[in-house]
């Protein structure tokens, strides 16, 4: 076991938990939903460096190779990445739908605007 | 990549941010075909720095693009991610190194579909034979989310022209 070895995981840990840090710590909801895109990076991060083999290539079978990377993790985060924009996209029109019954986007602001509507009923 | 999440946390007007993750999604892009996934790296490329950019520019043009001040209670998000990061390098230390080909994941599954991918399938790139033909289902049900995701947008962002119309 050595310190380089696991460098990878620590790129990934890092990243994960800013993105964990974005969407706890700002109000801003399109500030959160790209902080949960960096988390979800992190996690592709975390699938793919595994897979890798030293002196491997690309899971593309061609003669003249025979060591090859994991194709599965390919596979699985191909998915997760397509699933990821769609999230994103309807977070987005969320967001939209948000600011146009609140005027706006940051949670404190919309927060305040419903305990005042609350009181007034 | 570290300086520019950092860019991201820090910058409060939301048109930078949103070029710098588009920055971040590039680099991201050419990390992953470093690591050998040329698939993923494409789609991260064309996805996340193309489609995502776009989607988040859009919104901003309809929600305005300037982050208020963050809010008081700064520490205790500090604090909870500081925990975070102890408990999991705590937990990578467990893992096997980077590149180790005698890993676990090396040693089921995946030498399977290396080796008979080609004469089962016939398509030369194992991740398209697997994410097509051993896996369909799975690449039908990503459909579903995604489809469900579309219908999803459509609903919400129609309601709102029809609560223009009627304001008119």
């Amino acid at each position: 076991m050595s310190v380089l070895g696991h460098y990878n995981y620590w790129v990934t840990v890092f990243l994960m938990t800013a993105g964990l840090y974005i969407v706890i710590a700002r109000g801003n909801l399109v500030k959160k939903l790209i902080g949960l895109s960096i988390f979800q990076t992190s996690v592709y991060l975390l699938y793919v460096a595994p897979g890798k083999v030293i002196g491997g290539t690309a899971p593309i079978i061609a003669p003249g190779y025979t060591l090859y990377s994991n194709p599965l993790p390919h596979v699985l985060i191909l998915t997760a990445i397509v699933v990821g924009v769609a999230t994103l996209a309807l977070g987005l029109a969320l967001a939209v739908r948000i600011h146009e019954q609140y005027g706006s986007i940051e949670e404190d602001e919309i927060l305040a605007a419903d305990r005042e509507a609350e009181e007034r009923a | 990549m570290a300086v520019l999440t950092v860019g991201v946390a820090v910058q409060r007007n939301l048109f930078s941010v949103v070029i710098l993750s588009g920055i971040y999604s590039f680099l991201m892009a050419t990390v992953l075909v470093a690591l050998d996934a040329v698939d993923v790296g494409m789609t991260e490329a064309s996805v996340g720095a193309g489609v995502s950019s776009v989607l988040l520019l859009g919104a901003l043009t309809l929600c305005g693009g300037e982050e208020a001040k963050p809010l008081n209670r700064r520490w205790l998000p500090l604090l909870l991610a500081a925990v975070i990061v102890g408990a999991l390098v705590y937990g990578t230390l467990g893992l096997p190194g980077f590149a180790d080909p005698n890993a676990p994941i090396h040693m089921v599954v995946a030498p399977r579909y290396l080796e008979r991918a080609v004469t089962e399938t016939g398509v030369p790139n194992v991740v398209t034979a697997v994410l097509a033909s051993y896996r369909g289902y799975d690449t039908l049900g990503e459909t579903t989310v995604v489809f469900t995701a579309g219908a999803g947008v459509i609903a919400l962002l129609r309601r709102r022209r029809r609560a223009a119309k009627g304001a008119k």
